[in-house]
């Protein structure tokens, strides 16, 4: 169980970096989803099996609603809005994220009784990740898969210290809510006024 | 007969929000919605909770508590005024939206995100009213923005903003109990004081974290933002001092009030002055809720006796002046396509009611004398001065940059061509709702011991603050 864990912990690593620097959305989803199996093997040490794979579920869900309403966008409007752009500036961010959650892991497992050093540290790079999508996007697809992410890491984290049925359903709720939410608004963003002739 | 509260003032009205939905005819829907809310409010102000009831042969009793998934909502017989109060200014926005023909999305996301926010006043432990907060936030969005219109920056900051604001607050929420075992570990209750105020930053958009405010007040209908500037900051300000009242370490922190005072000056002055200059109307209104919130912020500060008095007697200001306020500029809008000065130039003569609210609304948020903030304002200036004379003057900044606010306000709204008309465009609803809303301000203002009646028991439902 150990070695899964970690190995979760460098499937979180990929999938967060990935996020952060594919430029095609159909990839980004495909992280996403992949990201949701890892969370499920970090929680399995924490929640039983059956809260565990709701969890997943709802992930992959969520991915799905937000893979499909992506899929029936047009695609000239729906183009890359980071900044910086480069690639390597990503990789230079993620590198810093994953400098400062490897210093932060020991205290934070600590506090958060200790939940185990590669939970903590799954849940940390999700988070830190996360917050940085969220800082250097504003295209609606990028900051839901942002604001996902970073609630995936914290669901992990969390889920040392709660296990409460109550918790995981609106847990759940809400990640499918902010799904449905950026589907919403990036059918929103797609609208454009009639052209007067 | 038995029914629960929970399910009275929180499943009933999230429930009949749903079924508002699907009904097309507005002026239906703000009826109906409009009466059950104030139904609710009677209800919760005249019908005790855990008191059998005798009616000729029928007994009514209202249990207190439902248990959902192994935790309990719990809507305790000292919360009573509390619900009246937040369904009575929700009828308040419900039966306006009338009058602002957006009554199709307000009334029933309204009633579903105010039974959410009761939920998360009720629910045991307290902390997880974080996540209601949250589902509130999440169905607030298509209230917002409508499928035909671009959203803009200001609402995806708003959801990145509330929504990091749940992870810290129950995180926060699982340290404090921490700190409650081992109160000698000062390391521990540094970092959950931390975390406890970076989540309640976020929620209340504490300053600098307030720029989504007029960013959405410009690009969202202001009745709609105006209900969400009411009820939202509203209820996270009782959840907050809930975690006051719960925890006395925090409580009895000289720390925690001067963070508290500095937090809510700094709002207070910096929602004042950049009122002053603004040139949107719409802005204007945003920095005076985000100014609303520092007063409530400031009461929280000041000796809990007289704090937790003069934060409820500020929530029945903030309502009807956020409400008449919203529905003026909404109106404005329809008039004047836009809320820049430049183009609402001179429409007193179209639209007197509005303009007219909306200049009483700013000289209210300025604690004009006579008007609804007013008596609040003064019990809390007050008492800021007692503890520091430089607190009290940067509190006059930030209300003098509303009065100066007011003035260029009016002097827009009075500027007409020279042989301009008065052509008043306002309809009968528009007109009754504007001037109820008037009244309603020189009521509170003139006569404070009116809202009594709600605010007389709400300290009770505290076990500590305010006795």
């Amino acid at each position: 169980m150990n070695i899964l864990v970690w190995v979760a912990v460098i499937i979180v690593l990929i999938t967060s970096v990935g996020l952060l620097i594919a430029r095609d959305w159909r990839i980004g989803i495909i992280f996403l989803a992949a990201q949701y199996l890892a969370m499920f093997i970090l929680l399995l040490p924490h929640l039983p099996l059956g809260m565990a794979s709701v969890k997943v579920v709802t992930g992959w869900m969520s991915s799905a609603i937000l893979g499909m309403t992506r899929s029936d966008l047009r695609e000239d409007d729906t183009e890359e809005n980071l900044w910086p752009r480069g690639r390597l500036f990503s990789l230079f961010a993620a590198g810093m994220v994953v400098l400062i959650v490897a210093g932060a892991t020991p205290a934070v497992n600590n506090i958060m009784a200790d939940a185990g050093m590669a939970v903590t540290a799954g849940g940390l790079l999700l988070v830190g990740s996360g917050l940085l999508h969220l800082g250097i996007t504003s295209q609606i697809l990028r900051v839901t898969q942002g604001l996902l992410t970073v609630i995936a890491g914290f669901e992990i984290i969390y889920s040392s210290v709660e296990s409460s049925a109550l918790v995981v359903a609106l847990l759940v709720t809400i990640n499918l809510g902010l799904a449905l939410v950026g589907s919403y608004l990036m059918l929103a963003s797609q609208h454009r006024e009639p052209e007067t002739p | 007969m038995t029914t629960n509260a929970p399910a009275l003032w929180i499943l009933a009205p999230f429930g009949f929000g749903v079924l508002l939905l699907f009904i097309r005819n507005a002026r239906a829907v703000s009826l109906l919605g409009g009466t059950l809310a104030l139904l609710l409010a009677l209800t919760a102000q005249f019908i005790p909770i855990e008191t059998a009831l005798r009616f000729g042969e029928l007994s009514v009793k209202i249990d207190s508590s439902i248990s959902i998934l192994g935790r309990v909502l719990l809507i305790s017989p000292a919360e009573g005024s509390l619900l009246a109060l937040i369904y009575a200014g929700s009828s308040l926005w419900f039966f306006g939206s009338l009058a602002a023909e957006r009554s199709t999305r307000v009334v029933p996301i309204g009633l579903m995100i105010t039974a959410l926010m009761v939920a998360a006043l009720a629910v045991q432990p307290f902390l997880y009213a974080a996540l209601f907060i949250e589902m509130a936030i999440l169905i607030s969005i298509p209230m917002l923005s409508s499928l035909y219109t671009t959203p803009g920056k200001g609402i995806v900051r708003f959801l990145i903003y509330q929504t990091l604001a749940m992870p810290f607050i129950l995180l926060a929420g699982w340290l404090l109990a921490g700190v409650e075992a081992s109160p000698g570990d000062l390391a521990l209750a540094a970092q959950s004081a931390s975390v406890l105020g970076l989540g309640f930053a976020f929620l209340l958009a504490i300053f600098p974290l307030y720029n989504w405010i007029p960013m959405l007040m410009e690009e969202s209908p202001p009745f709609t933002v105006g209900f969400l500037l009411w009820i939202l900051p509203t209820i996270t300000i009782i959840f907050g001092a809930g975690f006051l009242d719960r925890y006395s370490w925090i409580r009895s922190s000289p720390q925690l009030i001067s963070a508290l005072q500095s937090a809510g000056l700094l709002m207070v002055t910096t929602g004042g002055l950049w009122a002053a200059f603004q040139r949107h109307f719409g802005r204007i209104m945003a920095y005076a809720s985000v100014a609303e919130t520092g007063f409530s912020i400031l009461a929280l500060s000041v000796d809990s006796r007289l704090g937790i008095p003069i934060l409820f007697l500020l929530i029945p200001a903030r309502a009807l002046t956020l409400a008449l306020w919203s529905l003026a500029l909404t109106i404005i809008k329809e008039n004047a396509e836009t809320l820049r000065f430049s183009s609402a130039r001179g429409m007193l003569r179209n639209t007197p009611f509005a303009a007219t609210g909306i200049i009483l609304a700013t000289l209210s948020t300025g604690a004009f004398p006579l008007l609804a903030s007013f008596p609040p304002r003064l019990a809390l200036w007050e008492n800021i001065s007692r503890a520091s004379s430089t607190s009290a003057i940067w509190m006059g900044i930030g209300i003098a940059g509303f009065l100066v606010s007011a003035v260029r306000s009016l002097a827009v709204l009075a500027m007409a061509d020279e042989f301009a008309s008065w052509k008043p465009r306002e309809n009968l609803p528009q007109m009754i709702m504007l001037g109820l809303g008037m009244i309603g301000l020189f009521i509170l203002g003139l006569f404070p011991q009116t809202a009594q009646i709600f605010l007389a028991q709400l300290p009770l439902m505290f076990e500590h603050l305010g006795r």
